[in-house]
């Protein structure tokens, strides 16, 4: 049976929420949502190392949904978004939370966690060198993306990609990220 | 060959690239959706470049943001200079970054790792 994909979102809200959005990820949203979210940060007199990681991290996390996010299944209330997503940026002790959300074909499950696990078993040094080697060794992909987006979050903020796929129905799951930005990256 | 000149916008950084004065440089955001799109006529007129170069080019990077998939693009940039230096013309990178953003140096190292031309890592101090 399907779940309410909204529901991880609310458990997760345990802070001050910046943004809240659900529906068609393109780049008219993504250029509002990085301007809203900067806004906020200089409003607020965010250090700037911290606010630029942010920045940078909710850019590729952006960009992911865009290129990278699976149709909607045909059961699924919103059928008019082609890139559908889910995305919260909260305030917490000590940084920012950036939270998305996106469908993945039950096809591509094992090659995105298998992506996710490789990355999360490797140390910041070796983050360091995956990102070189794919940079220069991958192309960029029929989808327009770089394969770069995921180790990138990784290193800039040297925690490990807390993740959920959510059983949607037989052909789809709900892939959360939950992404933790601190001003310190030593935590790997 | 004729310049090329382009105003930044939120998402893609100015360029300024003169064959006359050798002097190149990317200035700003670069975040767009479709970098491809943005960098191909800047690798293309490099291409162009490549035959008769002066003996001496200077690139300048001065980077605010810039995303994964700029970030090959600006590597296909880098790897048409480094065949410049190759062909025995002098080739500098000059690459900027604020003073606390220590991303932005790394990112600085991870080219000059890669490609095989001098890098002068400059930090800008307020």
């Amino acid at each position: 049976m399907s779940f309410n994909i909204e529901n991880y979102f609310a458990d997760q809200m345990n802070g001050n929420v910046i943004l809240y959005y659900k529906g068609n990820i393109d780049s008219v949203i993504i250029n509002h949502v990085l301007d809203t979210v900067e806004d906020k940060m200089i409003e607020v007199n965010e250090q700037s190392k911290l606010r630029k990681k942010v920045y940078n991290v909710l850019v590729e996390s952006l960009q992911n949904l865009y290129h990278h996010v699976d149709r909607v299944p045909v059961d699924f209330e919103d059928q008019s978004s082609e890139k559908f997503g889910l995305l919260a940026v909260l305030k917490v002790a000590g940084g920012y939370k950036i939270i998305t959300g996106n469908f993945v074909h039950a096809d591509n499950i094992e090659r995105l966690e298998e992506k996710i696990k490789r990355i999360n078993r490797s140390s910041q040094e070796e983050i360091k060198e995956l990102y070189k080697f794919i940079l220069n060794h991958q192309r960029i992909s029929a989808k327009g993306g770089g394969g770069l987006g995921l180790v990138d979050i990784a290193r800039k903020t040297g925690n490990k990609l807390d993740y959920t796929f959510k059983v949607y129905n037989e052909k789809y799951s709900f892939f959360y990220l939950n992404i933790l930005v601190t001003e310190e990256n030593d935590t790997l | 060959m004729e310049p090329i000149i382009i105003e930044g916008t939120p998402k893609t950084p100015s360029i300024h690239f003169s064959s006359k004065e050798g002097v190149f440089e990317i200035k700003g955001r670069s975040i767009p959706e479709n970098s491809v799109e943005f960098y191909k006529p800047l690798v293309d007129w490099l291409e162009g470049y490549k035959d008769t170069p002066l003996p001496k080019t200077i690139v300048n990077i001065k980077l605010e943001y810039f995303n994964t998939s700029s970030s090959k693009c600006i590597l296909d940039v880098f790897k048409k200079l480094e065949a410049i230096h190759k062909a025995k013309n002098e080739v500098e990178v000059n690459w900027y970054y604020e003073e606390d953003d220590e991303d932005m140096l790394e990112a600085g190292e991870d080219y000059e790792s890669i490609i095989r031309v001098p890098f002068r890592m400059i930090e800008i101090v307020d």
